[in-house]
């Protein structure tokens, strides 16, 4: 059968208009690269990750070592301290050293390794749990009524009697401390990534793919998931700052890590019954601890800004 | 300062600036045309032509991002391209308005008309409470609103899209300004609403003397309103010149290629066999969605009533009707995106109506379905290639075997096979929309649905992508469901017709039956509504 009508001039000129609309995106990677403050909270962050994996070569000391001749001493006075086998040795007390006659240099660089690491695996617990939950509940509609039930019960407690609880009851260790902050940062991931699976099912790309045959779980995890990352991308910088933080206020309370664990917070904590003779004590972690968060932060602002231009206008 | 013999509207050597980085340096450059009093001049492009750009310079609403790099843009003589800010707030409303294409978001959704009319008035003028009320009142019975009193006291969304459109040009001409710009003000709308629309701006440009200056992308919207026409291609103003001279000798080779990518409302007679396999039958087709509920009263919304469509293979039904009429809810009942509550759908022999998902699975690669929104059909974060593979892979094909089958597809709808390696956003719209074409084709389908699919191209990428799916189907003899509110592609590649109005087909029958003695009281009154409907466009336009 022949075609209707014919258009063969029009053909040439028509496609040479089509191909001039083509636009060059530049890629998310590329935008990324180029905030200022994606690079300057990625600069302080390797920075503090880079102290806290050298931390023994950083002119520390065991942070457990104590010496009563070196107790309250002020920043960059001179010392001694005692090993674990007996010996003494001449050293220097850069941020002072506490009542019990600990450097409190080598507890603060320490500390930057468990501040990081709970930040990091709070962040990821809760990612995880939040995405698997949030896939669910969003796309398997009779699972949402439940689960966000549960969710929202979840939400109603306060976050920090939550960990308090967690923490009584399990003792405190590392693992207990991550799992008492990620719990209640879960809910708020469900929801977040419910709404992202919400308005993404719509898409008709997803349609699309149900039309294809595609099977349920691989579209939640091929169509849904990959269009989800940026803003979880943002929100697990968040939660990381909020994890780092909320375990220096566990530590600080006594809730959280032991005390001989070298913590931000445990060193706050320690030199609270001091603060107004030697507030060095609390100064340098509490310097740490603003730095790295705030560092967080800034990366997170930055990424919200370019990977998610959408969600940077409505919060 | 003001000119009454001179043009309203005079932009000379317009130039404006694009961010660094773009395809172009400029939006628009070396522009000039006018606007004369009580004349109307229709500006026409495809998208990306600078034709918005134009509008919003005059206006002074142009973002940072695009500076005006040259020329000038004098407004009954007075130069306003760069005219201070209070300058042009003086301006704008007394003696230059502006509508726009969506009326939702153009109006403030917590401030009623009534208040946003008036806000005009005591912005611009010293009028008492009494007497703004007064004009306020006057000017809606002017856009022809019916009980001026309801209207003023509504929020918008208790206002219809035409009406909500009727508001601006209210609050737009409350001031008498001497230069309307319209961008695009009945894109959104429904033919119908977009028939009395036009009328109304004829009406109310030729009892004011305004000098309207109109922009459009819709050939038929030209022919019906235009005293002159002004036609843009990527920034270059091409062709300037009367309505007739523009569209009847246009003298510039993409005016021409435009004019004849134009569908005819003529119908393009074809034999059809009426003994060919049935490949769709739908019975008595219900969806009725259920709202409210718990604590509201519980509403019921028949989206489609009793439906009953054959497609008999090689064959193209068509289903036109205006938003909300349920030929979107009908193609998504046939391919079982949506559930139907009521009737059957034959796939061959098969009643996949209420088919539970696990019997339908094997039965969904027989109707494959192409959406309108071409920027939205194809998952941005994966490539072409997996894009096409994923259904015949779904279905137990092998990866090689499927990529081998992509490329002959991706020849078949004339493009690069390079295309698999590239992501959806390397692409145009027209070519996004070859690509959805041959994703579904890739499922060897018996039956194609069609969902609006040209109604977001241009005009000339439209005629294109018309012109390869009928090849396809004459190739591949496939049954097709084009659905459509556009009765010039209707009458381009239907053989069949289905009108639909509030979920009901309410006529049915071959189209040029359809289109040449319409029954129906609604199917007259639409094609009555298509604008340009006395205008030759297409292949008599076109060179000969």
């Amino acid at each position: 059968m022949a075609a209707r009508r014919d258009w063969t001039p029009t053909d040439l000129a028509a496609l040479s208009v089509e191909s001039a609309t083509v636009v060059p995106q530049s890629s998310a990677w590329s935008r990324v690269r180029a905030s200022w403050s994606v690079r300057i909270g990625g600069l302080v962050l390797v920075i503090l990750v880079a102290i806290a994996l050298l931390a023994p070569w950083l002119g520390t000391v065991d942070p457990s070592l104590f010496d009563p001749a070196s107790r309250d001493l002020l920043p960059g006075k001179q010392g001694e301290i005692t090993t674990l086998e007996g010996e003494t040795l001449k050293h220097t007390f850069w941020m002072g050293s506490d009542s019990f006659g600990r450097d409190i240099y080598s507890r603060v660089i320490y500390g930057t390794q468990v501040s990081l690491v709970v930040g990091v695996a709070t962040a990821l617990l809760a990612l995880t749990f939040g995405i698997v939950l949030g896939l669910c509940s969003g796309y398997l509609r009779w699972l949402d009524g439940p689960l966000m039930r549960v969710m929202d019960g979840v939400m109603a407690i306060p976050a920090i009697l939550i960990a308090i609880a967690l923490v009584a009851l399990w003792r405190g260790s590392l693992l207990t401390v991550v799992v008492a902050i990620a719990v209640p940062e879960i809910p708020r991931v469900t929801r977040l990534v419910r709404s992202l699976v919400l308005s993404i099912r719509e898409e008709p790309y997803v349609e699309a793919a149900i039309s294809l045959g595609t099977p349920t779980w691989r579209i939640m995890v091929r169509h849904i998931l990959p269009n989800c990352v940026a803003p979880l991308v943002v929100q697990g910088t968040f939660i990381c700052a909020s994890g780092i933080l909320v375990e220096a206020i566990l530590s600080f309370l006594g809730v959280g890590l032991p005390p001989d664990i070298p913590t931000w917070g445990n060193v706050m904590a320690e030199g609270r019954a001091q603060f107004n003779e030697y507030p060095h004590n609390i100064f340098f972690p509490g310097v740490f601890l603003a730095v790295t968060v705030l560092a967080v932060n800034i990366l997170g602002d930055g990424l919200r800004d370019t990977l998610d231009p959408k969600m940077a206008k409505r919060v | 300062m003001s000119d009454a013999a001179g043009p309203v509207l005079d932009v000379r050597h317009l130039t404006i600036g694009l961010p660094p980085g773009g395809e172009r340096a400029t939006a628009v450059q070396n522009v000039s045309f006018s606007v004369g009093r009580g004349e109307i001049v229709c500006l026409v492009g495809e998208s990306g032509s600078g034709k918005s750009v134009i509008a919003h310079s005059v206006m002074g609403l142009l973002p940072q991002a695009l500076p005006v790099r040259g020329g000038q843009i004098l407004l009954q003589g007075e130069d306003i391209t760069h005219a201070p800010v209070y300058r042009l707030r003086e301006l704008r409303a007394t003696r230059m308005s502006m509508i726009f294409q969506e009326p939702m978001t153009a109006l403030n959704p917590v401030m009623t008309c009534g208040d946003q009319i008036d806000e005009v008035l005591r912005e611009h003028t010293q009028l008492s409470a009494a007497q703004r009320r007064a004009k306020v009142l006057d000017i809606v019975r002017e856009v022809l609103l019916p009980e001026p009193q309801r209207i003023v006291a509504s929020y918008p969304h208790q206002l219809s899209g035409g009406q909500r459109q009727r508001i601006m040009i209210a609050m737009a001409l409350v001031l008498e300004p001497v230069l309307l710009i319209a961008d695009e003000p009945t894109t959104a709308l429904d033919v119908t609403t977009q028939a009395q629309i036009l009328k109304l701006v004829l009406q109310l440009q030729a009892r004011h003397g305004t000098g309207v200056l109109f922009i459009t992308h819709d050939f038929g919207v030209v022919a019906e309103l235009a005293h002159r026409v002004a036609v843009l291609r990527l920034g270059d103003l091409v062709e300037v010149g009367s309505k007739h001279e523009v569209l009847q000798q246009p003298r510039h080779d993409y005016t021409r290629m435009l004019i004849g990518a134009v569908p005819t409302l003529k119908l393009q007679q074809r034999t059809v066999d009426a003994t060919a396999p049935l490949v769709l039958r739908t019975q008595r087709l219900n969806k009725t969605y259920f709202g409210g509920g718990w604590f509201g009263k519980r509403r019921s919304v028949h989206a489609a009533q009793d439906v009953n469509l054959e497609i008999r293979r090689g064959q193209t039904l068509g289903i036109v009707g205006e938003s909300g009429s349920g030929k979107s809810t009908v193609a998504r009942c046939i391919v079982r995106l949506v559930d139907p509550t009521g009737g059957q759908v034959l796939l061959g022999h098969d009643d996949i109506a209420m088919m539970p998902s696990h019997r339908l699975r094997p039965l969904r690669k027989r109707v494959q379905i192409v959406f309108q929104d071409p920027y939205r059909s194809l998952n941005p974060r994966r490539t072409i290639g997996e894009a096409l593979i994923e259904g015949p892979v779904n279905y137990g094909l092998s990866r090689l075997d499927a990529l081998e089958r992509a490329k002959k597809l991706l020849a078949m709808v004339r493009m690069d096979a390079g295309a698999m390696e590239r992501y959806p956003h390397q692409f145009s719209g027209g070519q996004r929309q070859r690509l959805c074409i041959a994703r579904a084709l890739m499922m060897e389908p018996e039956l194609l649905i069609a969902d609006e699919a040209v109604s977001a191209l241009d005009v000339s990428v439209q005629a294109q992508v018309l012109k390869l799916l009928e090849e396809i189907r004459e190739r591949l003899n496939l049954a097709m469901l084009f659905i459509t509110h556009d009765l010039r592609v209707a009458s381009q590649v239907c053989d069949q017709l289905a009108v639909m109005s509030q979920g009901r087909v309410v006529e049915y029958g071959p189209a040029h039956q359809v289109f040449g003695a319409p029954q129906h009281e609604y199917t007259r009154a639409l094609f009555a509504a298509a604008p340009g409907r006395d205008f030759a466009f297409g292949a008599s336009a076109a060179p000969a």
